[in-house]
């Protein structure tokens, strides 16, 4: 490594993690900043659980508490959950079918800087005059009059995070399916792969639909256009279909990688070959198929009519049949496996009863005349943090504690793991078991306050009163990655020890070029295919070689920041002053100048002689 | 194979495009993005027909009076061979005829240019006989969003075109920019394949009724 790890600056290494095209690099901005979205999101969540703890609270006001509660449902989805599942997707994908890098490194880092800046632009609404407040979902009956500018940062800003997103999504796929190392068939692909893969197709169809709507919605609120203008001729249920045509899936991309982390967990700690790995990966196609069959679920107040809510109600319904199938096939694999109880199996064992029950209140709410009943209430806010805590967010705090010693090289404390653990779960019951009863009884969502004297105090209080167990978990786990990152006792290739799958084959974290000899796959499971044949490392697939590397570069910066800049010019065009159309042009010429400059300069990036890597093996054996 | 070595007509790979794994990649992430760019336009067309002579009064007209068939049946055409004429860049390009290649590019940019125009003019045409504009009403606002949306994929089409002609036109052919060459026209083809679903369900449904 000598040659190319030396020491830097502070200056040297921002520009570095500016300028990168490394996945692994890149996983790592995804966590930082996904993290910090993370954090603002659940301050947001704090907040609406103070104002509720009590009746006739006014800790916040009825306007701060929509914009509240819109941009904790947009941070947390598009800001945290989506970037940290990117993360986790670029720090194991590429090691885990054995390629040095994804398909298109310039193309992933203009997918982080997009969401990047997309989401710093929504988030700097709070500075500049209001947040959105007309909820995550940013119905246009409601949107397109609410006043100030709110609204058009939640427009722009998930524009270009949205665009992001969907070259990310592409980039995936095309990696998955091109840059397998030999032997890596698509059957032997680890369960993780194959759930970025599907999430990658939905991602590529559904995020379509919502540029669409946002477009629709820009034109309409910026530009004078008359989509959602009823007076006009427009219909303000388009936007509806958009959003859910979009939303819907969105679900499945982010439990999909979930159920992929949980698939590695359970085969790891319970050191046997995942249960049904077939009927996994059929499951988890089915799923991704099924999931654009039922957006409509999300409107069966709307009046669209019975054969139309009977369809989706079917569909909705059919997808728990593939979502058992994976819940029996974790269990079995769990069953007469040798089951070691760190962190991350923790987290996943707790999975199967709490997303259970979110799947439950799930078919619940998929029958369409009791949804009239739901609609709109508690029930609804505690069976989607059921399904998207309970499933995503455990998987996530499952694979940063799971992959943590993969990216950084260090194991996370599994005694401050754990408390973390006990902390988040007691607190994340305690909040949401509590709301489906208050949803039953009739309680509202979305509203600011609710009465002494209707039943409503006690299980407001226990709800908030779980929130603050969940902040203090959370906290705890920032501890523990400052300690642990203090500490920086460095760890092998393979910290867990059962490692099967081909990234704790290399180095923890990896050299920049990830395998210095490709390896070939000789089953599923390879490196655990290896292990049982008494050896410790991987069979290589060629002769060490040069190997091709991209090179370093500030334009996918520039490109993302083109339109940050733009999204500015855009914001105040109704406001009808002089400098927004040359902010508007500015910022697109910054855009399309520096594509324009990726387009015709050559970038044939470099080689790593293969006399460098015979010496940095040397080195690394003397030191 | 390095991707800057000179080749004769004999070594000339046959399919230029995916001969190294970076075309490989490029021409699987275009068709992948393609398949998004379906789904955008999908999305716009079901707009448009859900907005579709929805207008606030009986004074705005409505799209059987607005669109006329020989102009759009010479747009149709303009555009529909220009899409052929890049198939015949194609084929030159993977003859390894850097010439042909670039003269058959430059008839598909001018008769692209071609449509721009027209289209433009058509635009203009509305805007100032029919008053149809893209604030008048919802089906003003979903009519130029779809076409005008078309019609940047043109516009954006004929700019990087022409760039890669600029571009290479002193170094010829070889395997980095065979790819580059090979997804712009694939680009090509699908906004002449969306103009086909644009000519049938805007212009032809709207004059049917």
């Amino acid at each position: 490594m000598s040659t190319y790890a030396k020491k830097k600056g502070f200056g040297a290494t921002v520009w570095d993690y500016l300028t990168t095209v490394d996945h692994k690099k890149i996983a790592i901005l995804y966590l930082i900043a996904g993290g910090l979205f993370f954090i603002v999101g659940g301050l947001e969540a704090m907040f609406i659980r103070i104002q509720l703890a009590v009746p006739d609270n006014d800790f916040v006001s009825a306007g701060l508490f929509n914009e509240l509660i819109t941009m904790h449902g947009t941070t947390m989805i598009f800001l945290a959950a989506m970037p940290l599942i990117f993360a986790f997707m670029n720090a194991v994908v590429p090691l885990q079918i054995g390629a040095r890098d994804v398909a298109f490194p310039f193309l992933n880092a203009v997918g982080f800087w997009l969401f990047f800046f997309g989401g710093v632009f929504l988030n700097l609404s709070w500075f500049m005059g209001g947040a959105p407040d007309s909820g995550w979902t940013n119905y246009a009956s409601l949107a397109m009059k609410s006043a100030g500018h709110g609204v058009d940062f939640y427009i722009l800003g998930l524009q270009i995070s949205g665009l992001g997103t969907l070259i990310a999504g592409i980039n995936f796929l095309t990696t998955i399916i091109n840059m397998r190392a030999p032997g890596m068939t698509y059957m032997r692909m680890p369960l993780f792969t194959w759930s970025t893969f599907v999430a990658s197709a939905l991602i590529l169809f559904a995020f379509p639909p919502l540029t669409v709507g946002l477009v629709l919605a820009m034109f309409d609120r910026m530009f004078g256009s008359n989509f959602f203008d009823v007076a006009a001729g427009g219909n303000t249920i388009i936007w509806e279909h958009m959003f859910w045509i979009f939303g819907h899936p969105e679900v499945y991309i982010l439990i999909l990688p979930a159920f992929g982390v949980f698939s590695e967990v359970f085969a790891t700690f319970s050191r046997k070959r995942l249960f049904g790995y077939s009927s996994m990966v059929f499951a988890t196609v089915l799923i991704g198929f099924l999931g654009f069959m039922v957006w409509a679920h999300h409107m069966f107040t709307v009046g669209l009519g019975p054969i139309a809510n009977a369809i989706f109600a079917v569909a909705t319904m059919a997808i728990a049949v593939p979502t058992g199938i994976k819940i029996f096939n974790w269990l079995f694999t769990m069953w007469g496996g040798s089951v070691r109880f760190t962190t991350p199996m923790l987290w996943a064992v707790a999975f199967i009863p709490s997303f259970v029950a979110g799947g439950v209140t799930g078919i619940m709410l998929a029958a369409a005349p009791a949804d009239y009943q739901y609609h709109d209430t508690y029930f609804v806010v505690a069976h989607f943090h059921y399904v998207i805590v309970g499933g995503v967010i455990f998987g996530l705090l499952a694979a940063t504690h799971f992959y943590w010693p993969k990216m950084f090289g260090t194991l996370l404390n599994e005694t401050l793991g754990k408390i973390t653990f006990w902390l988040f779960l007691t607190g994340f019951h305690l909040t949401f078991f509590i709301q489906h009863f208050l949803g039953l009884m009739g309680m509202p969502r979305r509203v600011f306050t609710f009465l002494p004297g209707q039943g409503f105090e006690t299980g407001n209080l226990i709800s908030s009163i779980g929130a603050l167990f969940m902040a203090v978990g959370i906290l705890i786990m920032l501890y523990n990655i400052i300690v642990t990152s203090v500490r920086n006792v460095r760890v092998g290739n393979d910290p867990w020890e059962d490692g099967r799958t081909l990234e704790w084959a290399i180095p923890s974290p990896p050299p920049f070029y990830n395998f210095k000899q490709l390896p070939l796959v000789r089953g599923l499971d390879p490196y655990w295919v290896e292990k049982m044949e008494g050896k410790d490392e991987m069979t290589p697939a060629e002769p060490i070689g040069d190997i091709h590397m991209p090179n370093s570069t500030i334009l996918p910066f520039v490109i993302s920041l083109g339109l940050f800049v733009s999204a500015f010019g855009a914001l105040y065009n109704v406001d009808n002053k002089d400098w927004t159309l040359p902010v508007m042009i500015i910022g697109l010429l910054i855009t399309f100048g520096a594509m324009f400059i990726r387009s015709v300069k050559d970038d044939h990036g470099f080689h790593i002689h293969k006399e460098d890597l015979v010496n940095d093996d040397d080195k690394e054996v003397k030191a | 194979m390095q991707a800057e070595e000179k080749f004769t007509d004999a070594t000339w790979p046959a399919a230029p495009e995916k001969a190294t794994l970076e075309g490989k990649n490029k021409y699987l992430g275009f068709w992948l993005f393609l398949g998004g760019e379906t789904v955008l336009f999908a999305s716009l067309f079901a707009t448009y027909l859900a907005l579709k002579d929805k207008v606030p009064n009986a004074d705005h007209a409505l799209a059987k009076d607005i669109f006329e068939l020989p102009l759009t049946f010479i747009t149709t055409v303009i555009l529909l061979t220009s899409s052929l004429t890049s198939v015949y860049a194609m084929y030159h390009m993977k003859n390894n005829d850097f010439k042909k290649m670039q003269a058959w590019l430059l008839i598909t940019v001018l008769l692209g240019a071609a449509f721009l125009g027209l289209e433009v003019y058509e635009f203009n045409h509305y805007v100032h006989e029919f008053h149809h504009t893209f604030t008048s009403s919802a089906f003003g606002s979903a009519f130029y969003t779809l076409v005008g949306f078309h019609g940047g994929h043109v516009a954006f089409g004929l700019v990087w075109i022409i760039s890669l002609m600029v571009r290479n036109a002193k170094r010829g052919l070889n395997l980095y920019n065979a790819p580059k060459f090979y997804i712009a026209s694939l680009y090509w083809h699908f906004i002449d394949v969306v103009w086909v679903f644009i000519f049938t369900v805007v212009y032809l449904m709207g004059m049917v009724g």
